[in-house]
């Protein structure tokens, strides 16, 4: 008779995490929600301002293909004191493409623990959770917590406002 | 068929049990907590802090695993910040029905005792579980969830009066 073989021990899934920095903090975001990294300066010319943004965490877009980004500013976001930005994270399925100061490493995480309860404000919104990484606790942030829906609405408002006053500014002509 | 109503008499003396609690000392002040809403005491670790927008919480330590985060309760029971401590006093506290770990700093020893302790009254502040009467002084019974409680919360306490005037008034 043969013995069943042991039965392994399961191995804990682990998820492909970007460390990166915002205003001197450091955070976590899933690989998989980054859709692409591009650097600030590639991007000269590209970005448009939003002249009447209510949002002050939002004051440029970018184009990618058909759709209109809006670079959300990490450090106003998460109430940082402000660092130059240096690179954009296009955050895959969202509106959102992040301004960061820049990527500290690329690692993974085994774990991810939900946010205590105790934590009740927009952080719930902003972060998945928390993961223990090399003896520190890092925020693991959510794709979709940078803008809300009615952000979006209203910064798409901002946009619509701004492209109404140039075309009346064009046709109004150059005076004779 | 009638049916009788039992009510304490007015002015009755308030319920007295024989409690475990763990005195703690902040600042110049003592408290007492119930031992079952503590898990442990344990030596102040490093304090992680993130950006967050929950004025009550310093930060999260790193215990056996678990992220727990750091509550203050100074400002709230001494009216000032103390940035001293001894010891975090692990305490179990429920949201709801789901109990969580939350670590209170206290800037002095921690004491086991057995103590009788009355019940707060429907007037003491919403974090006043009950009172101890401990080497001549008497000393609030904290209660954790009502001391770490979130905006949406309802004090304890406010839940006690609400009771207490949803009774119906005693007839002689």
């Amino acid at each position: 008779m043969r013995l069943a073989p042991k039965a392994k021990a399961p191995t804990p899934k682990s998820e492909q995490i970007i460390l990166f920095r915002v205003g001197g903090a450091l955070f976590a975001v899933s690989s998989s929600s980054v859709q692409e990294v591009r650097s600030v300066d590639s991007l000269a010319g590209a970005a448009a301002e939003i002249k009447s943004s209510t949002i002050k965490k939002v004051r440029h877009t970018v184009q990618r293909g058909d759709q209109t980004l809006f670079v959300v500013n990490g450090t106003i976001h998460f109430g940082l004191p402000l660092t130059p930005g240096t690179l954009l994270f296009i955050l895959r399925q969202t509106r959102t493409a992040l301004l960061i100061d820049g990527i500290e490493r690329m690692t993974s995480m085994s774990q991810l623990q939900a946010l205590p309860a105790a934590f009740h404000g927009a952080e719930r919104q902003w972060y998945r959770g928390l993961t223990a990484l090399d003896q520190t606790v890092i925020p693991v942030v959510n794709p979709e917590g940078f803008l809300t829906e009615h952000e979006v609405v209203q910064l798409q408002r901002s946009i619509s406002e701004t492209e109404l006053a140039d075309a009346a500014r064009e046709q109004g002509g150059v005076p004779l | 068929m009638t049916t009788l109503a039992v009510t304490a008499p007015a002015g009755a003396l308030p319920e007295i049990a024989l409690q475990s609690v763990v005195l703690l000392r902040l600042g110049e002040r003592r408290f007492a907590i119930a031992a079952t809403q503590i898990s442990e005491l344990v030596a102040p670790s490093r304090l992680f802090k993130f950006p967050h927008q929950s004025p009550r919480v310093e930060g999260v330590i790193l215990r056996r695993g678990r992220i727990v985060p750091v509550c203050e309760v100074a400002e709230r029971l001494l009216g000032k910040k103390l940035s001293a401590r001894r010891f975090y006093l692990i305490a179990i506290r429920n949201y709801g029905t789901h109990p969580e770990w939350v670590a209170i700093p206290v800037t002095g020893e921690c004491e086991l005792i057995n103590s009788e302790v009355t019940e707060a009254s429907p007037t003491d502040a919403p974090h006043i579980a009950g009172w101890i009467s401990h080497d001549g002084n008497v000393i609030e019974v904290l209660d954790v969830s009502a001391l770490t409680n979130r905006p949406e919360e309802v004090p304890f306490n406010a839940r006690r009066l609400a009771n207490v005037t949803a009774q119906p008034e005693v007839t002689l």
